[in-house]
């Protein structure tokens, strides 16, 4: 900790010392003939030399326009051993739906040396689906005699864990469960409202505590109150947070810790991400996984343009498995997660 | 995963060269494949990517690099130019309306943190002096509303709603802003997906009936390729005149604004990095190329400093510094001032060359733990602060007491102390101490200050130190796995190296 100080202390010294400097150097700036002149060669910037840029669009532009039916084009090739354009166009596919450079690269790489005895498509289809898990996709609701269960969301901001959770609720409770909401993400504003709202909506019981409150003591109310009242299933919601920040996350371990206390059991969470996010989600899923022990995946937005590519990395490099996808704005859209339709998608696009 | 920032890849790229002279062609495009991995990991468009790459190469056409002496470091300062060129050089002026009030729409995905921009805009605007109102038009989603009311109420910032269509309620707001006087107006409005006919409809509606004068994109830094997608389709329906990027505090790099503002030609306006109203500032792009780089942001770091420190106590302590001279005292002081400035947490995101776990580390240091160190020094004597060296053990129970701490942890600040003492003995020396991005940051402030037409002669002992040790460029040595066991471990090295 005090090495940290002393680190910044030095660095800041610089800063600091620096910024006096050219405080001085302000001052005295109207003397100095040329600041320029005196700078070492390297650091003087050669701004002739800048490319085109305008050309540099065009290309970009038509490029967007081809790249849907790329796909369309490799798949009509034949079989047999892939050329190097066919791989690089895989490559491009799976790069443009952000599977990301290291998992797209083993799956080219796979394809290079096994070739497409079965034709080009075949190959591809089954190169991903075998780097997604074999994990199992159901979702839990098995406990030990006199728990209840309990569905855990987390995740970084804005990715929809509110909205989820809305969305299972009314289908939960429209089945004839008796759900248990609870508020868990005391820190956004009005958070604990819209909640409430998916509540009123689905007819879900919500258990809520004043902004700032102790997130897990809301998720331990709720799993009381579920209990006494005989409830099938709790969902509990919890803030976004960074998953770079270990005080959250550490928070988020005792949420996860109250939750799973008699006679709550915690069987699910979930972590829900946005299928616009890139290559960032990778490191979200490592965090969460460690820090919750993340059960499963809820990708939310896939309705957009948007291809969620993403966790095909997370579930080649982290085995979690993705079980619920969302594919638009009402309860009915939120469904299952399936393989191979999202392969198809993936490469359709 | 992806240790080396691109910054310290490519000057390994450079050493490597160093000893064979010459680069070939297959050597350059090795290094560009370098920077193609590094912009597809910061999630920058595909397409984007490839302009890019040949940018790059014809930044770098010619003899450059045969006759440069430091081809890493060329490679490196023809990848940092060609990010600030497309992420554009200067960031954009606010004009305001000639007849107030001055109409901004914000329009995004569901998820990008449009609320919350629209709250911290408003602070903004209102720290410029303005006197900013906000309309919350997102009747989409459920308390949308109230979460705009809450942090209105939070910022001392007034909101209109009302229950009507979304076209309706921007209309009335900007009417009601008319009436007040408001100079800026702020619309929020929901979240929509690019490729929802309808409801893009209802935006390009809302913005017909508005004539606002800005609109901007807020985009989530974390977003992947399909960024792209997304600005042009607001693009055309909107006319954007930029982006607002959120969400920039995680680790994500931000590729995201790279390809946006490529594909749409409209400047990065705003950043927002964290959850405070005050996490909100203009974009920087020379700062997010470096950061893109992982080059830290020494610019932003000396500006805090500017903003936060007590530039002659600092001027003082450096030169005592320098002279080789440092005491407890100036080590209180120093703490002090680097406290002003804010978080560790947010002071380590600034500073290049730190890696994940310190960055980690410093996130968690708990201001308790800091004031536990003001305590241990203010419970010595002066004598004892000038010279620790006299404090024997009867003292350090003697301090431990008084500080209300242990004599375990009096010893500890004793001797990270006397580590810190030694290296600053060594800056004096003309030696750089190994301390993790320490290089680095001179070299960047140096180049920082030349670019802002400050001279360079401040920075010689600097220069002749870092030349001196080139090895200490890249130094974060220390910083590897000894750093991931122990939070805030020992970051200075051992004293025999």
């Amino acid at each position: 900790m005090i090495a940290l100080v002393v680190v910044a202390t030095v660095a800041l010294l610089f800063a600091a010392f620096i910024a006096v400097r050219r405080r001085q150097t302000r001052v005295a700036r109207e003397s100095l003939p040329s600041a320029r002149a005196a700078m070492p060669s390297v650091l003087v910037h050669d701004i002739a030399a800048r490319p085109d840029l305008d050309a540099l669009d065009e290309t970009l532009g038509s490029r967007l326009s081809s790249s849907r039916s790329v796909f369309d084009r490799v798949r009509s090739l034949g079989a047999g051993t892939l050329t190097q354009e066919q791989l690089d166009t895989v490559e491009e596919v799976l790069l443009r739906s952000d599977v990301g450079l290291p998992t797209t690269t083993s799956i080219v790489e796979h394809l290079r040396r096994d070739g497409a005895p079965e034709g080009v498509a075949v190959a591809v289809r089954s190169a991903l689906r075998s780097s997604l898990t074999s994990a199992s996709r159901e979702l839990s609701t098995a406990v030990e005699v006199g728990r209840v269960p309990v569905w855990l969301f987390v995740g970084v901001n804005g990715v929809g864990k509110t909205t989820t959770i809305g969305k299972i609720a009314t289908r939960r409770v429209a089945a004839g469960s008796k759900v248990v909401l609870a508020a868990g993400d005391t820190f956004r504003a009005a958070a604990a409202e819209q909640l409430s709202l998916w509540g009123e909506r689905s007819g879900a019981d919500v258990v809520r505590a004043n902004e700032g409150a102790d997130p897990s003591s809301v998720v331990h109310d709720a799993v009381e109150r579920a209990f006494a009242r005989g409830a099938d299933l709790v969902l509990a919601d919890t803030a976004g947070r960074r998953h770079t920040s270990s005080n959250l996350l550490d928070e988020l371990s005792k949420v996860r810790r109250v939750a799973d206390r008699a006679p709550g059991q915690v069987t699910e969470t979930l972590m829900v991400l946005d299928a616009t996010t890139g290559q960032n989600a990778l490191s979200q899923a490592r965090e969460f996984l460690a820090a919750a022990q993340v059960t499963g995946i809820v990708l939310t937005k896939l309705d957009g343009t948007a291809r969620g590519g993403i966790v095909v990395a997370i579930e080649h490099g982290l085995g979690i498995p993705v079980k619920l996808i969302g594919i638009g704005e009402g309860p009915e859209d939120l469904v299952v997660f399936d393989p191979d339709t999202f392969v198809d998608a993936l490469l359709e696009a | 995963m992806v240790f080396d920032t691109l910054s310290e890849r490519l000057e390994k790229f450079g050493s490597s060269l160093k000893s064979r002279g010459r680069i070939s062609p297959e050597d350059l495009d090795r290094a560009l494949g370098d920077v193609r991995a590094a912009l597809l990991e910061a999630d920058v468009e595909l397409g984007v990517v490839r302009g890019f790459l040949t940018a790059v190469k014809e930044r770098l056409g010619g003899d450059v690099l045969s006759r440069s002496l430091t081809p890493g470091q060329q490679v490196i300062k023809a990848v940092h130019e060609q990010l600030i060129e497309v992420l554009g050089s200067s960031p954009l002026k606010i004009t305001y309306a000639s007849k107030p009030p001055t109409v901004i729409l914000l329009a995004g995905l569901q998820g990008a943190g449009k609320t919350t921009t629209a709250a911290k805009l408003a602070n903004w605007f209102k720290a410029q002096g303005r006197q900013p109102f906000l309309v919350a038009a997102d009747l989409q989603r459920p308390a949308a509303v109230e979460q705009l009311r809450v942090l209105g109420s939070q910022i001392g910032v007034d909101v209109f709603s009302e229950l009507a269509n979304p076209v309706e309620v921007a209309r009335r707001g900007v009417a009601e802003a008319t009436r007040l006087g408001r100079d800026v107006v702020i619309i929020d409005t929901a979240g929509r997906l690019s490729i929802d006919a309808a409801l893009m409809a209802e935006v390009g509606d809302i913005s017909a009936t508005t004539t606002p004068h800005y609109t901007f994109l807020v985009i989530d830094s974390s977003t992947g390729q399909d960024a792209v997608a997304t600005a042009k389709t607001f693009h055309d329906t909107l006319e954007l005149s930029g982006v607002i990027v959120t969400k920039l505090d995680y680790d994500s790099r931000g590729g995201a604004v790279l390809s946006a503002q490529g594909v749409i030609g409209r400047p990065v306006v705003f950043a927002s990095t964290g959850e405070k109203m005050s996490e909100f500032d203009l974009f920087h792009p020379d700062r997010m190329a470096s950061r893109i780089l992982g080059m830290g942001d020494v610019m932003s770091l000396i500006e805090e400093a500017e903003r936060n420190m007590d530039a002659d106590v600092m001027a003082d302590t450096a030169s005592r510094m320098m002279s080789g001279v440092f005491t407890l005292d100036d080590f209180m002081s120093q703490m002090n001032q680097v406290r002003k400035m804010g978080s560790m947490g947010g002071l380590m995101r600034l500073m290049p060359g730190v890696t994940k776990e310190m960055r980690q580390a410093a996130d968690n240091v708990d201001e308790k733990q800091l004031d536990q160190v003001a305590a241990i020094v203010s419970s010595m004597t002066k004598e004892e602060r000038r010279n620790p060296t006299i404090i024997n053990g009867s003292r350090r129970t003697r301090i431990a007491h008084g500080s209300g701490t242990t004599v375990p942890a009096v010893n500890q600040l004793l001797n990270q102390f006397t580590q810190m003492q030694k290296m600053m003995k060594q800056m004096a020396g003309g030696n750089m101490p190994n301390v993790p991005g320490l290089g680095k940051m001179a070299q960047l402030a140096a180049r920082g200050a030349a670019a802002r037409g400050g001279d360079l002669s401040s920075m010689e002992g600097l220069e002749a130190a870092l030349a001196r040790r080139p090895g200490a460029i890249v130094a974060p040595t220390s910083g590897g796995p000894k750093n991931k066991k122990k939070k805030g471990g020992r970051v200075t090295p051992p004293k025999n190296r």
